[in-house]
């Protein structure tokens, strides 16, 4: 059962298609070079000049996030590494105990904060290596857009880490059940997690007002804000579903808006950097550019063989990279806009 | 379906001989990779390419029920180990000594991810057969780790008589007598006998017969026979844990059972550790099957009622102090 979308216009021609030999787990571009997140041991740089395969950690890769110049990986080999786009790389740090590291997030000044088992590290632009042990195994990483403000996401809520003030307690922010990953609205006023249910918890940080966004299908497994912060889009749906966070009330008593319903569901959204565009991948390996403001649909990608896993605009919204979890062995791309 | 990679949890309490299953299975030259998930207090090494050390975190569900749980370190090794998948053929988990395996298990129904890529294949204990007795007076987990198992290990039997395994088998058999009961030294056993055994695949909830020992209890010297009736085999009621199976002839109403049982589980689930049936709905050709842990409930149609077949409805419940009576009342008013 795929979705053939035929009267949709359709960009799909303008794909460049990149064998990824293996799974593909996210995709962020560092300038013109899309970096793809292979499964294990290995990143994929693709830009105009060709393909070319980094080996970064000996197993797997649990986590990667990039900004600026580079991108960040953790391994199962209890190894945090930064590779710039031309494939130089240097370890950021070594688990003493070579424990997983889970989670990778980047932040202001060249900051840079990891979880293993349940301690929580930041490394400061300065160098500076902080600790905090969470409650229960961090399960979600993120800064605060301004400040060094750590989110930790755990068991029971989120912890919020001051890791330059030392005698600081960390702020807690409390929901029962198992918050699975975390964000900080672009604006800074809103906290939001992925729960082990199929719904989404927030605060407003100002008082702590909890915030509940339920109907999903499924666990939601991708988050990400459209550009100027208006809208929280999200997969776990056989659409995608956008959370109004214009008011100061963020979408409490405010209905999401629902675009693309489709015959699979959404694994992976994406927003444009600069347009009110949001990029969706589904598990039949669709993927869709969505006008949020209308709905307006353009086919990026027709259904393939698998789910689509990871999406990732460039920097100035011309270029989206995808990748999907197998078939085809793991079969990706870069859309020219 | 059958590429989903099966998990074997192995339970059992402290000392009564997990590592040391764990590592004659990890030894033996099956051809097989292994990936081992082993709690951080783990008695001795494990001699394994790929093991990773879990911190037993039970997380509650956010509906408020206290048997709603998941083992949010599972959810997260086994996201990590998936992309490593294609590097061994199978997942072991050997818990704690004082872990409950129903977190473990529910797991599996609760986390689509970790459900669309493995499949649990079985709980398998190992019982010191010298302690257990007194671990089932003192120790909840002990009884929880008998009751959930699909195999047991009555392990080190060298160390007690033959009345005394008598005894201990009798003691487990009180508490579930579903399980296949082996006795074992230094927990030597066939390996065909703990993996692959699909105990949680509905395809193979073929027969829920109790498990009753084998009549070849073997003559350990004392040149008695035993010409009990019964093939001499003692009888325990565990005042705490216990089974309810029920069996009618007679076809069911799917339109009163389903909601019976959802609302028994919804009521009852926390002391219901596992339940299993084999189904026959009027004017149904197929036979369904289900099982379930606590208050979740997997359910489907197997096959069709073959020509010749006794088509009767059987259920069982294992759990802590079940409302024997109020279960057989309300799975009789189900009969169409
Ligand atoms: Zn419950």
């Amino acid at each position: 059962m795929t979705d053939s979308r035929a009267d949709t216009a359709s960009l799909t021609d303008r794909i460049r298609a990149i064998k990824a030999g293996a799974p593909v787990f996210g995709v962020h571009f560092l300038g013109d070079v899309a970096v793809f997140v292979l499964g294990e041991e290995v990143l994929l740089f693709a830009d105009a000049g060709g393909e070319r395969r980094v080996g970064v950690h000996a197993g797997a890769i649990l986590a990667a996030a990039a900004a600026d110049w580079r991108i960040v990986t953790g391994g199962d080999d209890g190894r945090l590494v930064a590779t710039d786009a031309q494939g130089n790389q240097q370890t950021v740090a070594t688990d003493e105990k070579r424990r997983w590291i889970d989670h990778v997030a980047l932040g202001p000044d060249g900051a840079v904060a990891w979880s293993a088992g349940k301690t929580a590290f930041v490394r400061t632009g300065k160098g500076e290596v902080r600790f905090l042990d969470a409650p229960s195994t961090p399960a979600g990483l993120a800064f605060a857009p301004k400040g060094l403000r750590l989110a930790i996401a755990h068991y029971n809520g989120v912890t919020l880490w001051f890791p330059n003030y030392v005698d600081a307690a960390p702020e807690k922010f409390a929901w029962k059940g198992s918050h699975l990953g975390v964000m900080f609205s672009p604006d800074g006023r809103f906290l939001v997690t992925s729960m082990q249910e199929p719904m989404l918890h927030g605060w407003r940080l100002a008082d702590g007002k909890d915030m509940r966004m339920s109907g999903y299908a499924a666990r939601v497994r991708s988050l990400d804000w459209s550009a100027g912060g208006g809208f929280l889009a999200t997969s776990g749906s056989d659409q995608v579903i956008l959370w109004p966070f214009q008011g100061k009330d963020g979408p409490m008593g405010k209905q999401p808006r629902l675009l693309a319903p489709a015959q699979a569901r959404v694994g992976v959204v994406a927003c444009h950097p600069r347009q009110p565009v949001v990029a969706a991948g589904y598990a039949d390996g669709m993927v869709l550019l969505l006008r949020i403001d209308d709905g307006a649909e353009i086919l990026a990608r027709r259904p393939g063989a698998s789910p689509v896993t990871a999406l990732g605009w460039d920097a100035a919204g011309a270029r989206l990279a995808f990748g999907t979890e197998d078939g085809e062995a793991g079969e990706a791309g870069v859309l020219q806009l | 379906m059958s590429d989903k990679i099966p998990v074997t949890v192995l339970t059992g309490y402290l000392g009564a001989g997990k590592t040391t299953l764990l590592n004659r299975i990890l030894s033996e030259p099956h051809g097989k990779k292994y990936a081992v998930i082993v709690n951080e207090f783990g008695e001795i090494g494990i001699d394994n390419d790929l093991v990773v050390n879990a911190d037993e975190e039970v997380f509650e569900m956010n509906n408020g029920c206290i048997c709603c749980t998941v083992r949010g370190d599972l959810v997260r090794i086994i996201d990590g180990l998936m992309k490593r998948k294609g590097k061994f053929d199978a997942i072991i988990i050997e818990t704690t000594g004082l872990a409950d395996p129903a977190p473990v298990a529910q797991t599996f129904f609760v986390d689509e991810a970790v459900g669309a890529k493995t499949k649990l294949d079985a709980v398998v204990t190992v019982a010191d057969a010298k302690w257990l007795k007194d671990r089932l007076k003192d120790a909840p987990e002990a009884k929880n780790q008998i009751a959930f198992a699909d195999v047991i290990l009555i392990n080190k039997t060298d160390l007690v008589t033959a009345e005394e395994l008598r005894e201990i088998e009798a003691r487990i058999r009180g508490i579930n007598p579903y399980a296949k009961l082996h006795r074992t030294e230094r927990a030597k056993i066939a390996l065909d006998e703990v993996l692959g055994r699909n105990a949680f695949d509905l395809d193979r909830i073929l027969d829920i017969e109790p498990e009753f020992l084998h009549r070849d209890d073997h003559d350990h010297g004392d040149g008695h026979h035993h010409p009990h009736p019964g093939g001499g085999l003692k009888h325990y009621h565990d005042e705490e844990m216990q089974s309810v199976a029920l069996r009618t002839e007679k076809p069911l109403n799917p339109d009163k059972f389903f909601p019976w049982v959802q609302d028994l589980v919804a009521k009852d689930g926390p002391s219901i550790l596992r339940c299993k049936g084999i189904l026959s709905f009027k004017d149904d050709p197929a036979r369904f099957v289900f099982q379930g842990v606590h208050m979740i409930l997997d359910g489907d149609h197997q096959r069709a009622w073959v020509e010749g077949e006794k088509r009767d409805s059987r259920i069982v419940f294992i759990g802590r102090n079940l409302p024997e009576e109020k279960i057989r009342q309300g799975f009789e008013s189900c009969v169409a």
